[in-house]
């Protein structure tokens, strides 16, 4: 069906004559005829609007979100409230529209936001140059380990078990690229095992690679990790959720040498996990090897403040197969949409939402531990999320929970395996006190109902999966 | 000075002179320029529940002693500073924006409404398969989608961008030689050398050497170049059809054949796809791997720089190492509908790219557009595309364009083409970055300038098929205008653009001595 497009029977008679040829299939005789598609693409035809809407609506309708379940899903990415401007401002043709700012004298909003960002993202994590973006968390980290193998000329990483298992995944699949070894860490307590850390460190780790709050929620020590890693000169890389960062030491002042992390908590929607934004943080000596787009001011011909890409010398767009990176689009319009968050929040509002969650999460901790047949995993300090163990298969509590509009947790056993029937919960401001109560009133009889039905032996539990 | 300033629908120009426009005389201030102590815009919900001091919570050697410095502004502060700064850029809603290579086509707002449902927006990533069965179902029908347009079976839509695709494809590659005992032999990519930046970029970060190959005097790869390359230590080669000339290698079954005899993958740079939906599909021409950009062909909004998303196509024989997890589609037995599962289990696979599933809400955007146009209807926007392309060429070449502006390959190009500049430097010493400065002033986007490398002064132009005949023709009429004034004053040229809310900037002080954030507490100018 023809659409978005408006070339009238007029036109393409006008234009064909204005070319020279009888017909647009004319344009096409490079393309060699054995070829070519001999048919029609075997795609259904096309809908009018209306039709469209519907579709989509209905397929949406068939999955259960956190506008229609009690939502207590973490993991990297929380169901926090999006402010109305933020979304009010990134659907501005102005933002929405144009391409990256290669014509800096047209594009000084775009230029301009990507400074605010790396001001504000500098800020939060402590540490001095910040890229306007990359393209999400996990791979923030891989692209931390590509520079940090740049940086230290080694190829080792040694990395937490408390790193999110996607992006110990994500680091796995970049370094068959770039040849690097990896070696985890085990967790003690809930946190990374400092022994453990010393243990495998040596004159070839590149870097060490830790979460704060990790994967399991708990708040780790960064100052000792920082002191460990460079005894034997590798770097510190951390993956901080960013709304932590209002209330928890940040990287730059316990020592981190590069912050990465996941920018979705920071205004973005959930989207099934995506489109968010990476960031990416570094000392000052790092600043002509960082990875993503770096917007810098400068003035114009008449005295003018204005904005530039800056540093593009390490670009493939300049650089080709020396570039320091491959990335090019990345996730602009979504950075813009944290800097509009983060704006909203403002300098007292990031402290108190991080108070209010440490508060809330603290009583859900709490409340959920009475409850017959969970035990949290461990006793370390949480911010925003913590991990518990449940006395029942942990899918068929989880099932009985979404039977009852509740997603209370994601499973940790398909990524610890000591931790079979663990489960990560996570709360954010829409969560309230009475919510909390449902999440323990449901688990309680999932507990009951799934633990009897069952049937499984204490011994039997451990390692069966 | 006095300068005669061009009439544009969309700048005031300033009276017959250069003195400053209005936009220009709004100077640049920063959000936390705005900033004044005590103000805010968030409101929280009571916390409900007992309200320790953090320290009790948290030991305080983990805690912050200062607090991040955030701008303190208020909710109309911070609308009225984002409503005025994004008037600071151009956009594609604004005007004609021919930037070659990036396909810059109308975004349609049905797919945003549908990508703001709540069962899309508030969808959290780690929810059960089956409470996801809807994005799941999406997910795989925009995968048979893109297999049919590429002409591949399989598609992972994880990668988030294009050169994320071909980091992908370059590790499939590795992994699929590492399967046949020769990933240490095969260690070097061939590219030619026309190829988007990214390409080689890219295959370094797989751990490849890069090895150009020449391009003919036809505009197309250098067959006895790629022939005399192609070896036992060729691991892929990398290429787009229609290449960054916007010309189709009429080779290209030669091409991957000797490719595929010496070893090697083939790896298709979807970028231009636009050219080409629903007339030839690049595993037809016998490529393995193809990224498709969901930001250029499929009508995701580029955003000032992102998001998109870069799914890849593959063909049987590099399937079993797709990234994890994989939408998978179980038929059930029982009469009701099939369902829909994501897996891991795929022990040959090179693993995860990234978190979660992907760009999903632009995989919404993208399945809306493939819907609203239909297989048809994607073979028409290909079709009009191109037709718009050479019409746009044919006006090109007449009069001032046609002598100072030559088409630098003398062939039919397909999207989009490229104008060497270098008779209008030579004759009129007009750069293409003055010519390209000067578009600004009449309300458009330049083309891509300096790309590829091997035209001298190259303007890359790529019209799209959403633009109208008269914008076409309003192109034309802006280049002519612009060679008429390089004509009779150069100098007009050089000093553009007059109007935009900057002029031509430092680019080289902004690298030398960069300043790349503010420093706390500054004070408002």
């Amino acid at each position: 069906m023809t659409r978005y497009t408006s070339a009238t029977d007029r036109d393409r008679e006008q234009m064909l004559a204005t070319i020279g040829v009888g017909s647009v299939e004319e344009l096409f005789a490079d393309v060699p005829d054995d070829l070519r598609l001999s048919r029609p693409l075997q795609l259904d035809d096309g809908l009018s609007e209306t039709e469209v809407y519907e579709r989509l609506r209905g397929l949406a309708a068939r999955n259960a979100d956190a506008e229609s379940e009690l939502c207590f899903l973490g993991g990297g990415m929380y169901d926090h409230y999006v402010p109305a401007i933020v979304d009010a401002i990134t659907s501005r043709s102005e933002f929405l529209t144009p391409y990256t700012p290669y014509q800096p004298e047209i594009s000084q909003g775009g230029l301009q936001t990507m400074f605010e960002f790396q001001t504000a993202m500098s800020e939060l994590t402590a540490l001095p140059v910040s890229s306007a973006g990359l393209y999400e968390g996990p791979s923030s980290v891989a692209s931390a380990g590509y520079m940090a193998i740049a940086a230290a000329g080694r190829r080792r990483f040694v990395v937490s078990a408390g790193m999110h298992p996607h992006s110990r995944q994500t680091l796995a699949t970049y370094s068959q690229g770039y040849r690097a070894d990896v070696a985890t860490v085990p967790l003690v307590d809930g946190v990374t095992d400092l022994g453990a850390l010393a243990d495998a460190l040596d004159q070839d780790t590149a870097a060490v690679m830790v979460q704060n709050p990790n994967y399991l929620g708990a708040i780790e020590d960064l100052a000792p990790l920082a002191a460990a890693a460079h005894d034997v000169g590798a770097l510190l890389i951390v993956s901080c959720d960013p709304i932590s960062l209002g209330v928890l030491r940040p990287p730059g002042e316990a020592g981190a040498d590069i912050a990465v992390g996941e920018g979705q908590p920071l205004g973005g929607r959930l989207d099934y996990g995506g489109p968010s934004f990476g960031f990416f943080c570094a000392r000052e000596e790092h600043m002509r090897r960082m990875p993503g787009r770096i917007s810098g001011e400068t003035t114009d011909v008449d005295g003018r403040r204005g904005f530039v890409l800056a540093l593009q010398t390490r670009e493939q767009h300049i650089r080709r197969e020396k570039a320091t990176h491959n990335i090019c689009t990345a996730q602009a319009l979504n950075a813009l949409g944290g800097m509009i968050y983060l704006s909203w929040l403002g300098k007292r509002g990031l402290v108190e939402l991080g108070t209010l969650l440490a508060r809330r999460t603290a009583f859900a901790r709490e409340r959920l531990a009475a409850v017959a047949g969970v035990t949290p995993l461990n006793d370390a300090p949480v911010l925003r999320e913590f991990a518990i163990a449940v006395d029942a298969p942990a899918d068929a509590v989880l099932d009985h929970c979404a039977d009852r509009g509740i997603a209370a947790g994601i499973p940790l056993g398909p990524d610890y395996r000591e931790h079979p029937d663990g489960l990560l919960v996570a709360i954010t401001e829409r969560r309230s006190a009475a919510e909390i109560e449902r999440l323990a009133e449901a688990l309680e009889e999932a507990i009951a109902v799934t633990g009897a039905l069952g049937g499984r032996a204490e011994g039997e539990r451990v390692g069966s999966r | 000075m006095s300068r005669a300033l061009p009439q544009t629908d969309t700048q005031d120009p300033p009276a017959g002179s250069c003195t400053e426009s209005p936009m220009q005389r709004e100077r640049a201030v920063t959000i936390y320029e705005r900033s004044q102590a005590g103000r805010r815009a968030a409101v929280f919900p009571k916390a409900g529940v007992p309200e320790p001091p953090l320290e009790e919570l948290i030991p305080a050697s983990l805690l912050r002693t200062e607090p991040a410095d955030l701008p303190e502004v208020s909710e109309p502060e911070i609308v009225r500073h984002y409503n005025r700064v994004s008037r600071r850029n151009f956009d594609l809603d604004s005007g004609f924006y021919p930037l070659g290579s990036c396909t810059m086509k109308h975004n349609p707002r049905i797919n945003e409404r549908v990508a703001a449902l709540p069962g899309h927006a508030r969808l959290h990533p780690a929810q059960r398969d089956r409470r996801a069965q809807g994005a799941l179902e999406l997910m795989w029908n925009l995968e048979r989608s893109l297999a049919e347009i590429c002409g591949l079976p399989h598609v992972s839509l994880q990668p988030s961008a294009g050169s994320h695709g071909e980091l992908a494809g370059l590790l499939l590659t590795r992994a699929y030689h590492r399967a046949n005992g020769e990933e240490e032999q095969r260690r070097r990519v061939l590219t030619p050398d026309t190829a988007h930046g990214t390409n080689p970029a890219s295959v370094t970060m797989a751990g490849y050497e890069v090895v150009k190959v020449a391009t003919a005097a036809d505009g197309g790869v250098d067959l006895d170049d790629l022939r005399a390359k192609a070896d036992e230590e060729t691991a892929a080669l990398m290429l787009t059809n229609p290449n960054t000339l916007g010309l189709f290698d009429s080779n290209i079954a030669e091409i991957t054949r000797v490719v595929r005899e010496a070893g090697g993958t083939l790896y298709y740079d979807g970028a231009n796809l636009n050219a080409i939906m629903g007339k030839v599909r690049p595993g037809d021409m016998g490529f393995d791997i193809v990224h498709v950009n969901l930001h250029k062909s499929f009508s995701q909004p580029h955003g000032g720089g992102g998001p998109g998303a870069g799914p890849i196509a593959v063909s049987e024989r590099i399937e079993p190492f797709l990234p994890v997890p994989r939408v998978e589609r179980v038929e059930s037995g029982n009469g009701a509908g099939p369902r829909f599962g994501l897996s891991d289990d795929h022990p040959s696979s090179i693993g995860r790219l990234r978190g979660f599933q992907g760009n999903f809400g632009v995989f919404v955007r993208s399945y809306a557009y493939i819907l609203s146009l239909g297989g048809d209807g994607l073979q028409e926007a290909s079709e009009t595309a191109v037709l718009n392309a050479n019409y746009l060429l044919a006006r090109m070449r007449e009069g001032r364009a046609g002598r100072h502006l030559p088409l630098a390959f003398e062939r039919t190009p397909l999207h989009e083409f490229v104008l060497s500049g270098k008779p209008a430097k030579q004759a009129l010493g007009a750069k293409a970055l003055d010519i390209a400065k000067r578009l600004l002033d009449h309300g458009m986007h330049p083309p891509t300038i300096y790309f590829p490398l091997l035209v001298d002064e190259a303007m890359m132009i790529e019209p799209t098929e959403t633009e109208t005949k008269e914008s076409l023709d309003g192109f034309v009429a802006a280049i002519d205008s612009i060679l008429t004034e390089a004509e009779e004053d150069p100098e007009i040229l050089t000093g553009a653009p007059y109007t935009t809310p900057v002029r031509r900037l430092d680019e080289v002080a902004a690298t030398r001595d960069p300043v790349l954030r503010q420093p706390s507490g500054r004070p408002a100018p």
